[in-house]
């Protein structure tokens, strides 16, 4: 596309922001000041300026951390910069929510509306919050301040959050859970707090119940180390980094070995074998990429925000090892916009690896030969659909976050086109583990068809809600009991398995075995290891309603039946819900499974293919939405 | 690509090099001005305007001090090297640079790049023609395809971009003064005998005149009559204001065009014409060399005929029998005078969807490049030379007094002197301004829309300025798109290059002056 600027300038506020990620202009035409007797001879450009598309994201956050948004001049400047289509990239900035386009107050609160906030009774907090403060995107504070609604923060076991973000000159974002106060949080405004290690350690026992009750059982979570922040150090004496030496000792077949003798598959909700993957990468010709997806956005699921947060070192060592294993030398991070902390920790982890030597031109340790590898943390915009793999590729190209056509699969063409690794954080995370004890010996932790062990992120209305670490087998009442089970008085209504793309189940599902095979009998999802609980006091239409207008709201528009579907899906509920169907309920019920259907044959991607499936599920077990029995 | 724009005057070839970048081929732009085609470039060499024969020399002296140059090739396929070498032996980086204002780095960059390419192709359009050195400057370019091997293999050589679906066609049948179809000299007798054979008529056995030979004996009253087919010469020739003096003395105008243009106006005679491409039946023949075959979807309308019939019929009123020949007829008989075409029936053309010249015989299926016998050992035929040719400044001097190069070209939206395009709507069409760099607008005391005088030594015309950040101080540029509302072309020179007849539009010396003042 040619570029055809209108003539915007950036302010050097907005240039210096540019900056910082692109380096200097290097002429009046990338940006820079016209040098007449230079710029009027001679001109660079082209592939060298167009090489660096990837850094348009980058920028465009660079932008909206300081000024908290992307005005035109620093849109212009970011285009000219890269030889980007100011078009374009408009196209890209607007793609991602995260992104504003238009002066707003620096400081803003996102309020999760999302169904675990819900049930902790976040509808009535917004609804407090608009009587209180006005309605979204209100000006608070004399200006300086906003709230407006969010989709799932990812906080689901500290129900209700918000997530409080500040652009500046030191930009900053920070967690508030469970959110309670209408106004408290002004007081925050302009402070960067960092909690102490009492708020850390009490907040790690609150995420992981187990710390208290069976630490010992631990191997994924063993190393949250509640008295000091992860540190290399801590780290390596907790065993870190013995993977990749007998990896380096062993070779990269050895490590492809394990791990198909591991039996691991992809903890992101696709349950792919992991092996096979690494396996067919390095087979395929190079250059080659690793990424770590952790755009954790799927409603319920809070696992890998955690990991990376506490345990940040056990994914750079294993998207070193993938490194090592398939031949890669550059990895990237994708994480979720919203994931402040865990970026702040990734990028400490980054440093920390580098100057040891465990990242960078030459990784070795102990002598053995080194290799080149290296890994660089890209933000999300605020856009689920970045979950998907393709389409986080395309993001991290600096595109719009669109999900490309299948085949060809990432193993041949995924990043910049070429063979990929692309795996989820906690898949990642168990890779170290299980390379220290044995492939085999990591396998039989879990059952024939479900090696290893697991995450769930319980949720809901359960009293000890948080993170949960067991072998494969153990069944979903003994996970709720783990969990401390419902509130006195209370009874189980339905259970949300797998989030917002995965199906709901009622209380006789409490015998079935967590394993792929036990939920695939029960035509039910592990997905990304949500378990959602909602007793008999939640009003479950609202919770559809609030997962048809997440999937409404996140649906990336590029084709029909995903665009149109979730409309009408969402228009579907409404009918339902104010008791206005079009013919008879099961009418309307018929047009679900059709339009269902109908998503799941042509939607280019999962999204699409699995919008209809909690709410269809739903739908089919309970008397969602039925009319009040008439009292005699 | 040097001197072209072909992002706006060439889109569809554009286009195809784009896809060429996109799977990784570079692009150096080598332009006066840093134009939308640069922008996509690698590099962008922004030279003085007319100086390329030094820049070409330059880059040719750098690939031969550096080793570059192909020594097989060089050997085996061509003579006059070492005369060659010794002539750019002075264009060093430092005096190139100098010459052409191209700093020593870039030159160098554009040498060592070009040369080292295991592929490459030249292309360029009028930036490199519209000189009253247009030849030489070809010759120069050619002289480092030779030097680099760059010729007669795949995916190399050099090209003059068309500018229309046809031009090379046109060449092709045998409308140039000394050819007849299919590039045979018809000074040659042997060649004109053998076409006089088929067609059954003496050929004058002396070259014609091109345009600008006939513009002077117009001028002088030895050619009294013109007959224009497609031409709109009264808006596209240099030096307008002497155009129009000339064409107004003639005795009779006949002019034959799918429009009423300026030209056509002051006729005596006006023959309205079919479209070519959706009105006729035929062929055409693109910058490849491909001849396709083009084929009727609409009927003319009302009087306009087709260009064939139109000729016959006059054939017939001037006492020839042409009959009615369908042009598949018209066709095959071209097939038989001009060997480049021998294989080329009307049949395979349409069975084949085209084909590319030459092709000899019936079961040749074309060639895809050419010159490849340079590469075959031992070479058949003649050895390419190298020609010398010494650089030389545009005609129109700058001076205190006219202290501005204006260059002209064409935009996107718009074809040369808009007869076929400015009776559509276009959302970029701004009409004509001058175009100057920000410096100039502020050293003129001018701002962008403030209509001023612009005046050359031929004369003075009026127009807006819009400010082009492509444009460094002292070079202008202006189109000739919209002849009524500015006629450009007043004030550009009739300097002309003698052996291809082109005139000097790309380098006026003008000045500005502001109105009211």
């Amino acid at each position: 596309m040619d570029l055809h600027f209108q003539g915007y300038e950036a302010t050097a506020e907005e240039k210096a922001a540019v900056d910082s990620v692109l380096g200097e202009a290097s002429s009046g035409w990338d940006g820079g000041e016209r040098e007449i007797a230079l710029d009027g001879r001679f001109a660079r450009g082209g592939h060298a300026a167009r090489s660096r598309r990837d850094l348009l994201l980058p920028a465009f956050h660079a932008v909206n951390d300081r000024l908290g948004y992307v005005g035109r001049g620093a849109l212009e400047y970011v285009c000219r910069r890269l030889t980007v289509a100011p078009a374009e990239a408009w196209g890209v900035l607007t793609f991602y929510h995260l992104f504003a386009t238009q002066p707003k107050p620096p400081a803003v609160l996102h309020v999760c509306e999302d169904a675990a906030c819900r049930v902790h009774g976040a509808g009535a907090l917004c609804a407090r919050l608009e009587r209180t403060l006005g309605p979204a995107g209100t000006p608070l504070a004399g200006g300086k301040a906003t709230w407006q609604k969010s989709p799932c923060l990812g906080q689901c076991e500290q129900a209700p959050a918000a997530w409080l973000v500040e652009a500046g000159e030191r930009p900053h974002g920070s967690i508030l859970a469970p959110f309670s106060d209408p106004t408290a949080w002004f007081d925050l405004i302009g402070k960067e707090a960092e909690e102490n290690l009492d708020q850390r350690a009490a907040r790690l026992r609150h995420t992981v119940p187990q710390l208290e009750t069976g630490a010992e059982q631990l191997r994924l979570l063993r190393r949250l180390d509640a008295a000091q922040k992860p540190s290399l150090e801590g780290y390596r004496q907790a065993g870190g980094y013995q993977a990749l030496a007998l990896a380096l000792e062993k070779g990269p077949a050895w490590v492809i070995g394990e791990l198909n003798a591991s039996k691991l598959v992809g903890r992101g909700g696709a349950a792919f074998p992991a092996g096979r993957k690494w396996q067919a990468v390095a087979e395929n010709p190079g250059p080659r990429y690793v990424v770590c997806n952790a755009d954790e956005s799927e409603p319920g699921t809070f696992k890998d925000r955690f990991l990376l947060e506490e345990d940040p070192f056990s994914i750079v060592e294993a998207m070193t090892l993938a490194g090592f294993a398939i031949g890669a030398e550059r990895g990237f991070v994708y994480l979720r916009g919203e994931y402040s902390l865990a970026a702040r920790r990734l990028e400490a982890a980054f440093a920390e690896a580098r100057a040891a030597g465990l990242l960078g031109g030459n990784v070795s340790i102990g002598g053995a030969p080194g290799f080149r590898f290296e890994l660089e943390l890209r933000r999300g915009g605020g856009a689920y659909i970045c979950g998907e793999e393709t389409a986080q590729f395309n993001s991290i190209e600096g595109k719009r976050g669109e999900p490309r056509s299948k085949p060809p699969f990432p193993v041949l063409s995924g990043l910049f086109g070429r063979p990929t690794v692309i795996n989820n954080v906690e898949t990642l995370a168990n890779v170290p583990i299980l390379l220290q004890m044995g492939g085999a010996a990591w396998a039989a932790l879990g059952t024939e068809g479900s090696a290893g062990i697991k995450l769930f992120c319980v949720s809901g209305s359960v009293t000890r809600p948080g993170l949960f670490e067991v072998p494969f087998g153990l069944t979903l009442g003994g996970l709720l009991a783990m969990a401390g089970g419902l509130a006195p008085g209370r009874t189980l209504q339905a259970i949300m398995l797998g989030g917002a793309a995965g199906v709901f189940v009622g209380p006789e599902a409490l015998e079935m075995p967590l394993t792929f095979e036990a939920a695939r009998a029960a035509k039910a999802t592990l997905g990304s290891g949500v378990v959602m609980v909602f007793d008999d006091t939640v009003d479950l239409g609202e919770i559809l309603l609030s997962i048809a207008h997440f999937f409404r709201h996140e649906s990336c528009g590029q084709c029909v039946p995903c665009r149109i579907g979730t409309e009408r899906q969402a228009e579907l509920l409404t009918r339902l819900k104010d008791g206005r169907t079009l013919g008879s309920r099961a009418d309307e019920m018929a047009l679900m499974r059709e339009l269902g259907q109908v998503m799941r044959d042509a939607s280019i991607c999962g999204l699409g293919q699995a919008a209809t499936s909690a709410i269809e599920s739903a739908l089919a077990r309970f008397p969602v939405f039925s009319p009040p029995e008439v009292s005699p | 690509m040097w001197g072209s724009n072909a992002r706006e005057t060439h889109p569809i070839f554009f286009h195809h090099l784009l896809k060429g970048i996109r799977r990784g081929a570079r692009l150096i732009s080598i332009d006066p001005r840093r134009t939308s085609s640069a922008q996509w470039a690698d590099l962008w060499a922004g030279l003085d305007v007319g100086t390329d024969i030094a820049l070409a020399h330059a880059v040719a002296r750098e690939i031969c001090e550096a080793g570059l140059w192909h020594r097989d090739f060089v050997a085996n396929a061509t003579s006059g090297f070492e005369e060659y070498r010794a002539s750019i032996e002075p264009w060093t980086l430092e005096r190139g640079s100098a010459y052409t204002g191209v700093p020593a780095e870039v030159i160098r960059e554009i040498a060592h790049t070009y040369a080292k390419s295991k592929t490459a192709i030249l292309c360029w359009t009028l930036g490199i023609t519209e000189h009253h050195n247009a030849v030489d400057t070809v010759v120069a370019l050619i002289n480092l395809a030779l030097l680099t091997g760059h010729v007669g293999r795949w995916a190399c050589g050099i090209n003059p971009l068309r500018g229309q679906n046809n031009v090379q066609g046109g060449g092709d049948m045998g409308a140039l003064p000394d050819r007849l179809p299919g590039f045979q000299h018809l000074e040659q007798d042997e060649v004109r005998h053998r076409v006089e054979a088929i067609w059954g008529r003496k050929i004058p056995p002396k070259r014609g005149m091109h345009l600008s030979a006939m513009m002077d004996a117009m001028e002088h009253g030895q050619l009294k009559t013109v007959y224009a087919i497609g031409e709109n010469p009264l808006d596209s020739e240099a030096d307008g204001l002497r155009t129009r003096r000339i064409f107004k003395n003639l005795d009779f105008l006949v002019v034959q065009d799918i429009f009423m243009t300026g030209t056509a106006r002051i006729a005596d005679v006006v023959l309205p014409a079919a479209v070519a491409f959706c009105e006729s039946e035929g062929t055409v023949t693109s910058s490849e060399r491909r001849v396709q075959r083009v084929r009727r979807a609409m009927k003319p309308p009302g009087e306009a005929r087709e260009d064939v019939d139109i000729l016959c019929d006059l054939a017939q009123r001037l006492g020839h029998d042409w009959g009615d020949p369908e042009p598949s007829q018209i066709w095959d008989e071209l097939c038989r005078v001009s060997p480049l075409h021998g294989g080329m029936s009307y049949r395979r053309l349409e069975e084949l969807g085209g084909l590319q010249w030459p092709c000899y015989d019936q079961d040749h299926p074309g060639e895809l490049f050419l010159h490849q016998r340079l590469w075959e050992w031992p070479l058949r035929g003649p050895r390419a030379v190298f020609q010398l040719v010494e650089p030389a400044l545009p005609v129109d001097k700058l001076n205190e007094e006219f202290p501005l190069r204006l260059t002209t070209g064409r935009r996107l939206a718009e074809y040369n002197t808009g007869v076929q395009t400015g009776g559509y709507d276009f959302p970029t069409r701004r009409g004509e301004t001058l175009d100057l760099s920000p410096e100039d607008a502020i050293s003129a005391g001018v701002a962008a829309g403030e209509v001023v005088r612009i005046r050359s030594r031929r004369g003075a015309i009026e127009a807006p300025v819009h400010i082009d950040h492509g444009l460094r101080p002292g070079l202008a540029f202006m189109t000739f798109h919209f002849p009524d509302q500015v006629a450009t072309n007043t004030l550009t020179i009739e300097a002309t290059d003698p052996r291809s007849g082109t005139a000097e539009f790309k380098a006026s010396a003008i000045r500005i002056e502001k109105l009211g003042a």
